[in-house]
């Protein structure tokens, strides 16, 4: 299908980093669940690790533009976010998955993911394709008009995806997007993965390190709220040594970072 | 724009592309797509099996498309509207404002004496329903739907318009039953209501909500139950007053929607 290309598609980026954080505290409740992050974020698909409580969903929901940062300078797509910034152009180019979202359960799947590309401002005649691709990119086709509410935590995960990515973003940030996927769709998530981090900024944040290893371009993993490390999974392999806890080289480099971050902080 | 290929040049092209390289066919074909003379005249040069054969296909297209099932209707346009403007979690709390002016309507009916309970309790009426509109504790979506570009005052008045869609012809039934004054039932309840959303945009819907209900009760309904003195504010000589005050107050809300672009931790 032929559509029109507007000027501000093929216009080039100004801007160096997709995501930008310096200095970054963002409060959850009262405690500074994100405390002086920097980070730099370009084109490709980034694993966020860290052990529970590092921040990594406050992190998620700064970026997403749900919660306002406490301090510190977030940029998105060249755009600064804080209390004043119009915020819609960002939006429209954000892809959010929350590590836990409600929905309305009556709605079908094809439903859900329509409303979700209606909220965010798609051409009236994208969505319907935009919606169906969404939903066969992320393996639901057979289960496109069932009602949210007759779908298994994997399906619903995979529904959450494909609202996501329905508008082709170009920050897609997916908060532990493969909790109960079964192995099969996790092999077929990390090829759309690939996918998708060709040629947008993709976050993915989860506890197995052996999806990061895998399908991520670059390793990111914050220990409580700062940044602890940021390299190729390659990278993380290397700083594993035999003696460490872990059965792969990647979870031995992960601990291995773990450790002498927590030694260092100890000192 | 290309020149028109010439005569022979089509007739080859008709033919199957005798003696044409593939780069002059695709010159060609492209030509055609946006050329409609020259569709002509490659129509008039096409060789009379071609004719035939189209001819056969048209016909079976034809007889396929009479044989099958119809179109089925891609959307019904009802429920899609309703599914915008109504977020379900707002259904409870609607049926328990009509049932709370039930029951002021049947006391006021069994206890004539006492000062008219509808007339008090009519201006809050939509508040709680406003308060639910736009509320990370009630709207089940809300993490998905506040990073979304549509997220704001478009969406609080929406779900504001379908609160009062339905109170407001309560409101006005009760009133006529009880008669009262229809401006006395109604004009306070929108005032209320712009008020809300006005201050919204600063401190958080259901605090504002939760603060006008508070001030409307300390200041009319507890001095009006305790002196069963009708308070000047619901008498009809203040109309004009409310009127004036609604118009202000949804002047001034309309003037708020930068409020709700920006970022918030407290909605």
């Amino acid at each position: 299908m032929m559509r029109t290309v507007s000027a501000a598609e093929t216009a080039p980026t100004t801007h160096p980093w997709a995501v930008h954080a310096e200095g970054l505290r963002v409060r959850a409740g009262r405690h500074l669940a994100v405390d002086g992050l920097d980070l730099a974020l370009g084109t490709g698909v980034h694993g966020l690790l860290g052990p529970n409580g590092a921040g990594k969903t406050t992190l998620m929901r700064a970026l997403a533009t749900v919660v306002k940062p406490a301090d510190g300078r977030l940029t998105l797509l060249g755009q600064p976010v804080d209390g004043r910034a119009d915020l819609r152009r960002v939006r429209r180019a954000l892809g959010y998955l929350p590590q836990q979202f409600g929905f309305y359960p009556r709605f079908t799947v094809r439903e859900f993911v329509e409303y979700l590309a209606w909220l965010k401002e798609m051409p009236k005649t994208a969505i319907p394709g935009a919606v169906q691709r969404a939903i066969d990119r992320v393996g639901l086709t057979a289960k496109a008009d069932a009602r949210m509410k007759t779908l298994s935590g994997g399906m619903l995960r995979r529904a959450g995806i494909a609202q996501a990515i329905v508008n082709d973003p170009e920050v897609l940030l997916l908060d532990e997007p493969t909790v109960g996927l079964d192995p099969e769709q996790r092999l077929d998530f990390r090829t759309l993965l690939r996918e998708l981090g060709a040629d947008s900024c993709v976050l993915v944040s989860t506890h197995l390190v052996e999806d990061v290893v895998v399908a991520c371009t670059d390793v990111v993993m914050i220990n409580g709220g700062r940044l602890v490390y940021q390299g190729t999974p390659d990278g993380l392999m290397a700083q594993g040594e035999p003696g460490d806890a872990g059965d792969s080289p990647a979870e031995r480099g992960y601990s291995a970072l773990l450790r002498r971050y927590r030694a260092e902080q100890g000192r | 724009m290309t020149t028109h290929p010439s005569l022979s040049v089509l007739a080859r092209y008709a033919d199957g592309g005798p003696g044409l390289d593939e780069a002059a066919v695709w010159s060609v074909e492209v030509h055609l797509e946006t050329c409609a003379d020259c569709r002509a005249r490659l129509a008039g040069s096409t060789p009379d099996s071609t004719h035939a054969l189209l001819g056969r296909v048209a016909a079976e297209l034809d007889r396929g498309i009479a044989a099958g099932p119809s179109p089925s209707r891609v959307r019904r346009p009802w429920s899609a509207v309703h599914r915008r403007w109504f977020a379900w979690a707002l259904l409870p709390w609607l049926t328990m404002t009509v049932a709370l002016l039930g029951c002021a309507l049947l006391l006021q009916r069994l206890a004539p004496s006492l000062p008219p309970l509808v007339l008090l309790l009519a201006p809050v009426a939509p508040l709680p329903g406003v308060a639910v509109a736009w509320s990370r504790r009630t709207d089940p979506a809300w993490e998905l739907i506040a990073g979304t570009p549509a997220a704001g005052l478009t969406m609080l008045l929406r779900r504001t318009a379908a609160v009062l869609a339905v109170l407001v012809p309560v409101l006005a039934l009760v009133g006529a039953r009880t008669g009262a004054s229809a401006a006395l039932m109604l004009l306070p309840c929108l005032s209320c209501t712009a008020a809300a959303v006005a201050l919204g945009g600063r401190i958080g819907v259901r605090n504002a909500a939760i603060g006008i209900a508070v001030v409307w009760a300390s200041a009319v309904v507890v001095p009006t139950l305790v002196t069963t003195n009708l308070p000047v504010v619901l008498l009809p000589g203040s109309i004009p007053a409310w009127a004036l005050a609604t118009v202000a107050l949804v002047a001034f809300a309309a003037t708020r929607a930068d409020d709700y672009r920006r970022l918030s931790s407290r909605r």
